[in-house]
């Protein structure tokens, strides 16, 4: 993990100093250059880095970081308060008109993710109580106006197309007419992917803005986007003006760093991130969270806000002293099993935790749906005795739940045995959140505040 | 210079039709990467380690990834201080030298493996958005071109529209597709594919998948089950996997690789979407640290615009300043 390397590469800068007495100019440049690695790994545009690390350079000789007792992680601290700083402060919202129908337009390169987005943020809205309309103007992608149709359909949101052979002007404008005349609130134009250095495709979309006077004209970006994420979001915004930023891709395992280089070069919020397939995984964007992900240190405080949703606090605050105190049985499992299963799917969740890929175990650990339903029918096969206490399962006992569960021997074993583990990895989880819960919340639980 | 005459001579016995869409496609790689070092060669008089750190950062702009871009100004330094090199430009074919070596290796499994008795089978794997269909589509006419009869097999029954989509090619290309409704099991309509291709006696069968984030285990093992099927029809199959890799993408691209490779024994890579900007360097990371070879790259949106991978093609595309240097007599290439 790369947050743990950073930590460590930069205790070890720091380690050498130790005795030295003094902290040399040599020093600072040499952690500097180590934060400037860590963000170049994250796929952090490299004039983005070197804008950044000018500035942490700048507060870290200017404060008492040398003097300090962990330099390193003053250090790491200042890099994720930059971050944040850096990509917005708080969580930005739809413009909406004051004069409804609010016109959204959709753009950005080929496979982004533009009508998929499109569907889930008209999902999002629809769920606010606003009345969508769709507007399929990708008329060249073979059968992008049917995807979007067929997502509207899932959802239930009109979609307006002209097939492909209409002007995407034309579809634009024609969109707009319609949802003035029946009364709809905002409309959302999925456009066609095309390439930033592609002038006359480049040229169209200017017209398609010209022509419908957009509230909101969404950049949206592949998370995974490596250093061109500057060279795409500087030219989307000279030649559009763009308003917002929509990650996508963002439940994959990448670092990000893309979210501050285009939230760097072009100034714009970044509002929503794409965090699954499904309609409903789209997600206001949390920057504080975000800087966290990109220096690798997991993004704990969306689980917990997940875990929230799901479980009441009284029974959280419950769970997690057994958690802590390892008295977690069966019974439990089953309980979180259930609230889990509410919270959406299990590696999404398990992804938020820190360095959790890297956890030994890890991949016995990563469970399908259809396997959370065979994990509950073991439990529910098991005797009151046995949920409690787990060490009396003998063969005997397993064979008997095997067969009261429909599943196999093996099956029985295999969960005992990752039972086992997972409750070894909540013990370790539980520490971490005792320690942070002494500080301030729930926040960082790596640094000295 | 003799590495640029080598490279020049290797470059006119190609036709100059793919040479020239190379140097088209990578105009804007070329702009970035090449022109940036070429200004550092040009401000650089003697070596140090300024330079060194600067060559370092332009290698890490084109997403070579900061392990490969160290690992290889390593390698020039030492070859810098052993040699005793003053002149930066003495530096230069070494680096250039040093690229081909690096995308060359292991490239002579380049060409696509097809069957030469029976059916050929093609797995397209990747995450979303990175042009499967779009890239299978291509493949079929170019497949159809070479007098091959070619099945599309439409895998992808999750994304909306994606069957449309593989069926709009199919019928753009001339290939049959066989198709189940949205929201099937892929492995079952691979399984009819290769009943129907078998039937029909194609030569090819190339078969789409949904896009899948390499951190979904349980679509990995959907993957993984699309593969046992296809091995468990036809022996040997499949012939090629072949990861679709979007140009545009940072370092995830390596943990792609790995973890496509591990599900689906990945043989090669199709690079698309490589006529941007600044793109493509990624590539190289992949080559030297998983050692997969390149087998296509996209270098536009025609069917015509998918092209063999050729590593000193793709190193002059990307070096092409340099090749038309003055004190470099030009070749009739």
């Amino acid at each position: 993990m790369l947050f743990e390397s950073l930590a460590s590469r930069l205790q070890e800068t720091f380690q050498k100093l130790r005795g030295k007495g003094k902290v040399t100019e040599a020093d600072v440049k040499e952690a500097m250059r180590e934060v400037r690695l860590a963000l170049l790994e994250a796929d952090v545009s490299l004039d983005v880095v070197k804008d950044f690390i000018a500035r942490v350079r700048e507060r870290a000789v200017g404060q008492e970081v040398l003097t300090s007792l962990t330099p390193a992680q003053q250090v790491i601290k200042i890099v994720h308060d930059e971050l944040t700083a850096l990509m917005g402060g708080q969580t930005a919202k739809l413009e909406m008109a004051p004069t409804p129908p609010t016109v959204v337009l959709m753009v950005g390169l080929q496979g982004a993710g533009k009508t998929t987005t499109t569907g889930k943020l008209a999902r999002y809205l629809q769920k606010q109580g606003k009345k969508p309309l769709l507007v399929a103007a990708d008329v060249y992608r073979p059968a992008a106006i049917r995807q979007l149709q067929v997502l509207g359909e899932t959802i239930g949101v009109p979609v307006f197309t002209m097939g492909e052979g209409a002007n995407p002007v034309d579809i634009a404008k024609a969109g707009v007419e319609r949802a003035k005349g029946e009364r709809l609130d905002v409309v959302l134009i999925d456009t066609a992917g095309r390439l930033h250095v592609n002038e006359e495709l480049m040229d169209e979309l200017a017209r398609i803005r010209d022509a419908v006077q957009p509230t909101e004209i969404l950049l949206v970006v592949d998370a995974m986007t490596g250093q061109d994420a500057v060279n795409v979001a500087r030219a989307f915004h000279e030649q559009l003006g763009l308003t917002g930023v929509i990650l996508t891709k963002l439940d994959g395992d990448t670092r990000g760093g893309a979210a501050l280089s285009v939230r760097a070069v072009t100034g714009c919020p970044i509002k929503f991130a794409g965090m699954g397939e499904k309609l409903d995984a789209l997600e206001p964007f949390h920057p504080d969270r975000m800087a966290s992900r990109i220096l690798g240190m997991g993004d704990v405080l969306t689980l917990i806000e997940k875990a929230q949703a799901a479980v009441d606090a009284e029974k959280a605050a419950e769970m997690q002293q057994k958690l802590i105190r390892a008295e977690f049985t069966f019974d439990d499992f089953l309980e979180q099993l259930r609230a889990v299963r509410q919270m959406g799917p299990l590696e999404e969740l398990l992804g938020m935790l820190p360095g959790m890929g890297q956890l030994k175990g890890m991949k016995d650990l990563k469970v399908d749906e259809k396997q959370l339903k065979r994990i509950e029918a073991i439990i529910l096969s098991m005797t009151p005795e046995e949920r409690a206490n787990p060490d009396i399962l003998n063969p005997s006992r397993k064979r008997r739940i095997a067969a009261g569960s429909g599943t196999s021997l093996q099956d029985v074993n295999r969960l005992v045995k990752q039972f086992e583990e997972m409750r070894k990895l909540f013990k370790q989880f539980g520490k971490m959140a005792k320690q942070a819960k002494k500080r301030r919340g729930f926040r960082l639980p790596f640094f000295p505040t | 210079m003799s590495v640029f005459r080598k490279l020049k001579e290797a470059l006119a016995a190609k036709t100059e039709a793919v040479t020239a869409k190379f140097r088209d496609g990578l105009a804007k790689t070329r702009e970035v990467l090449a022109e940036n070092v070429e200004a550092l060669f040009r401000r650089t008089k003697a070596i140090d380690e300024e330079f060194f750190e600067e060559l370092e950062e332009i290698l890490i702009a084109a997403d070579v990834g900061v392990k490969t871009a160290l690992a290889l100004v390593d390698e020039l330094r030492e070859a810098a201080a052993e040699q005793k090199m003053r002149d930066a430009a003495e530096l230069k074919p070494l680096l250039v030298e040093k690229l081909v070596a690096l995308m060359d290796e292991g490239q002579e499994r380049a060409a696509l493996n097809l069957n030469p008795e029976g059916l050929t089978v093609i797995l397209f794997v990747g995450v979303n958005g990175v042009g499967k269909t779009t890239t299978i589509g291509k493949l079929a006419h170019r497949l159809k071109q070479e007098g091959k009869t070619v099945i599309l097999a439409a895998g992808d029954t999750f994304r909306a529209g994606a069957i449309e989509q593989l069926e709009a090619w199919g019928r753009r290309v001339g290939a049959d597709v066989i198709r189940h409704q949205a929201g099937a099991d892929p492995a079952a309509v691979v399984y009819d594919a290769i009943q129907a291709a078998k039937s029909r006696g194609a030569d090819v069968l190339l078969c789409d998948t949904a896009g899948r984030l390499q951190n979904k285990a349980n679509l990995m093992e959907e993957l993984k089950k699309i593969v046992r099927v296809i091995a468990r029809e036809v022996p040997g199959a499949p012939h090629e996997t072949l990861l679709v890799v979007d140009a545009t993408t940072g370092q995830n691209a390596l943990s792609q690789a790995k973890a496509f490779g591990e599900a689906a024994k990945v043989t090669g890579i199709v690079l698309t979407k490589l006529d941007g900007t600044a793109k493509g360097g990624i590539v190289l990371a992949i080559r030297r640290e998983l050692g997969v070879p390149v087998k296509f790259v996209g270098l536009g949106e025609k069917p015509d615009d998918l092209v063999p991978f050729d590593a000193e093609q793709f190193v002059a595309g990307l070096f092409a300043g340099w090749l038309e240097q003055p004190d470099e007599a030009r070749g009739e290439g």
